[in-house]
Formats: C-alpha cells, structure tokens, sequence
C-alpha cells in the first residue's frame, strides 16, 4: 500500500519526481534538487512533511508520562508553546526514535515522531502508558509545511490575519502557537529559520497555494537532506537506531541525566559514562572529490567506523558526512570508496549554519 | 519525452554509444539515466589506455542521490576523456547525448554495435520502464 499526503496532487501537478519513502508517496525534487537547496539557503522553501506522525497526549499525568518516556527533561518546558528536543529510549538505552515535543498546558503536550517509525513508536508509547493518567491520539488530521530559510518567516507572515502576524512573528526560536487555526511553530531541520506549520487537513492545500503565490518554491526531500546533514542534525535510521545510545549519535545534549528521574535507558547512559565505551559521531569533510555515502567503511586511529550519513553539500561543493568510530583517539581519518583509500579531514559540525560555512570546514 | 538522435545506439542499462566518422565510438548516458540521477556532482573518468569490455563498469557518475556505474556498450581502448566532465559533471544533465559524452573507444569488433538497441527500441524499453 502507497500513503499519500493531502499534498500529493499538488506536488504532480508541480512536476515533481515522486518515490516511495518509508512507504509514503513524497516528492524526491521538483527539476532540481541542488537548486532547491539553495532557495532554502538563499531565499525560503517549503517542505511537505505532512507524513510526520503528530501524537497529542491529554491528561494530568502527561509530564509523569513524559519523564519516564524521553531521555531529555519535560522539566525544561515551562512556557506554553515551548519545543524540547528528545530521544526516546529502550531498555538498552539505543534510540526507538527521536521527536519534538510541545508543552501547551500541564495536561496538553503534542509529540511530532518520525513517519518510517510510526507504528512501533505509537506501540512503545501507548505500551509505557499503562499506570499514567495520560491518553494518546493521533492527529492523522493534521497536514504539515515546513517553510525554511532566511526569507520564510516574513513570506509566511504575509499570509497571516493581522491578528495572528503579531503573535507568530514575535515566536522566539524553538516556540510555537496556535493563530488562525493553524499551529505555527519555529522549527525546523535545515539550520535555517522559518516556520514549521500544521494546517487542518480541508484548508492545507490551499495554505500551500498561497504560500507559492507567496513566492516559496517547493522543495523535495532530497533538499531537506542536504540541508539538514549541512546543518549536522541526525536522520533516524542512518545516523542512530536501536542499537546506538544518543551518546554515540552525538546526541548528548539532549540527555538531561538530572536528579530523580528515572527515564527509560538512564541505566545504561550512566553506565556509558562511567566506563567510556560509548563509540563516537565525528563530522568529517573530504578534499578530494567525490561523494561520501552511508555504509563507506572509515578508518580512524580509535579504529574502523563507517559513514552514517554523507552526501555532496551544495552549500561548500563537495563531499560532507557524520561517522561512527569507536571510543579514543579519532586521528588521521581514511575513507575506502570503491576500494581507493582517500583521506577525510574531522571537523566540528554543524557544517553550515545560517547559510555559511563554518570555520575550518 | 525529449528526442533521441537517430545515430545513436543503447545499452538496456542507459549508456549510449555513436560512431564518429573517424572511426571511433563516443560513450555517454541517456537523457533518461540522466533525469533518473538527477543533479550530478562528480564524474569518475577512465583513463586514456585503459582496456574496457562490453558490459563492463567503465565509469561512475555520482548525484546527490546515489552513484551508479557506467558501463560500456562495447569493448575496446580508451582513447580520450571528458576532462571537462571533471570541473562541470552537470554538462551531463544539460545535454547527454552532446556536450555530456564521457569517454571514446577505438572499438575491436564492429560486430559488437549489432547487439546494442536502436533508439526507437530504446524509447520503447524507458516507455515500459515508466509503468
């Protein structure tokens, strides 16, 4: 069976090259992928993510819930309409996904999980329930746009009632709201600012129009990969799994190891700690041309790793990847394509914040 | 669809191959392998020299999206290379079957170019291909 988003029409009648991604019908590119991604940088896109699982939690026990289920601390959340970033962990302490988080009143929090992840997250999630007063619904009514770049949120305001252009401009990074019936969020996963948008499913092809009559070229989710590897944020399924703990998808700061709170694979994050076995993500770029791919062995002096996810950045015309090698010493780094050793040289990530590139990168 | 020049012939898997008046034969990709990789970023060239057989993996093209091997339609050695393709490798998306060709063989059997689809055979194959 093919998923199809409420955008899958618009996205054929825009020409689009459509191919399946976990299952869902969704836009590769709309002509060219390396052009999409500069609009982002340059000017602003817009992204259908509308196969995103949104999940509302309802009820007094939603933050208990919520302390036990992700490794990042609810307690951080004490605004309404403030976004957490987090893993959520098994027993083994590997991530069973990584999601956003919304507290919008002490008995309201929206959860945005993966889509290729759905159904194993709704499982884990209604399964860890039981003894919290919490319900779970899934918001399958709910479209959703992600319009990024530097240009996104004044194109994206324009289209606002005067009302609502107030509040949502005024959004502080990582906060959201709800105005004129659509739930506005400053998020986002290409290191861009912008908005992150869920509109009700009868009026979100229309919102799409207007934001092209806006001046917002559609982007694929090919772009939405360079962009957000440029920006160094982690791909569930490449970059991190149930096998790998957050501190081995360089993912440590969203662990809150605070006092008291017993989240699901805090035993095992500590025990990583104390003995320093976890392995570690480093970002590397390569000189030589060529394009690092997932799954290329690396060869460190801690050891061999591989390439989790690489790809050829647009932003700096060649070749970017995170890695996983093991504890110690990281060294003079190789890469083996096609059985060519080449050299890769390690270097702090993000690769590319707000449209440029980062020192010694 | 865009039109496939008359003078060339194919490989199933997207490689097309012309014979120049001089004798020798031009490789490259289909304007179809090339809408298929979409925006290319790196070319792996043979050399001048090398020894290729028909069928074998004599190049790599690398998009964003994915590297695939180029494979020639014909056996043979390579005479010259696209150096061009080395600072430009998106020349292949804007015209496959001119300025994109990858490399020329001076061939060793005329025969083998009986074996390689006609463009209306190969239109037919991408047609099938998009069902």
């Amino acid at each position: 069976m093919t998923l199809k988003t409420v955008y899958n029409q618009s996205h054929r009648d825009l020409g689009a090259k459509m191919v399946d991604f976990g299952g869902w019908d969704m836009p590769i590119h709309y002509g060219s992928q390396i052009e999409e991604h500069h609009a982002v940088r340059r000017d602003a896109g817009m992204f259908d993510v509308s196969h995103m699982t949104v999940i509302d939690l309802h009820g007094e026990g939603a933050r208990a819930y919520l302390r036990k289920l992700i490794a990042n601390s609810v307690e951080k959340l004490k605004v309404s309409g403030k976004a957490l970033y987090s893993c959520m962990l098994n027993e083994r302490g590997g991530v069973i996904d990584d999601l956003i988080v919304y507290y919008l009143n002490d008995s309201f929090y929206r959860v945005v999980v993966n889509a290729s992840t759905r159904d194993k997250d709704l499982a884990w999630m209604q399964a860890q329930a039981s003894g919290f007063d919490v319900s779970l619904e899934e918001r399958a009514d709910l479209a959703m746009v992600a319009v990024q770049g530097p240009n996104a949120r004044a194109k994206a305001l324009s289209l606002l009632s005067p009302e609502a252009a107030g509040p949502v401009g005024a959004l502080g990074k990582f906060m959201a709201c709800d105005a004129d019936g659509l739930f506005i969020a400053r998020t986002g996963y290409t290191g861009e600012d912008g908005f992150e948008i869920m509109v009700p499913e009868d009026r979100a092809v229309a919102f799409w129009n207007r934001l092209l009559g806006a001046g917002v070229r559609p982007c694929g989710l090919g772009a939405r990969d360079t962009l957000r590897l440029e920006a160094g944020m982690a791909l569930y399924g490449q970059d991190m799994d149930e096998t790998v703990s957050p501190f081995e998808a360089g993912l440590a700061w969203t662990v809150a190891l605070d006092e008291g709170r017993d989240f699901i694979g805090r035993a095992v994050l500590e025990q990583q700690l104390a003995d320093g076995s976890a392995r570690q993500m480093i970002g590397v770029v390569m000189d030589e041309k060529g394009v690092l791919r997932h799954g290329q062995a690396v060869f460190a002096q801690c050891g061999p790793g591989e390439i989790l996810s690489g790809t050829f950045s647009p932003s700096l015309s060649k070749a970017i990847a995170l890695a996983r090698v093991p504890a110690g010493d990281v060294g003079a780094v190789e890469v083996d394509i096609r059985g060519k050793r080449h050299p890769l040289r390690v270097v702090k990530y993000p690769f590319v914040r707000d449209g440029k590139a980062q020192p010694g990168v | 669809m865009s039109e496939i020049p008359g003078d060339l012939k194919f490989l199933k898997s997207h490689e097309w191959a012309r014979v120049e008046d001089s004798g020798h034969v031009t490789v490259g990709i289909s304007e179809h392998a090339q809408s298929l990789l979409g925006d290319l970023v790196y070319v792996e060239l043979p050399a001048v020299g090398d020894r290729i057989t028909s069928g074998g993996a004599a190049a790599v093209v690398e998009s964003v999206k994915a590297a695939s091997d180029v494979y020639s339609p014909l056996s043979g050695t390579v005479t010259s290379v696209n150096e061009a393709l080395n600072d430009k490798p998106e020349t292949i998306n804007e015209d496959a079957y001119g300025e994109g060709w990858i490399f020329t063989l001076a061939i060793d059997d005329a025969d083998q170019l009986n074996d390689l689809l006609s463009p209306d055979d190969y239109a037919a194959l991408i047609e099938d291909d998009g069902h």
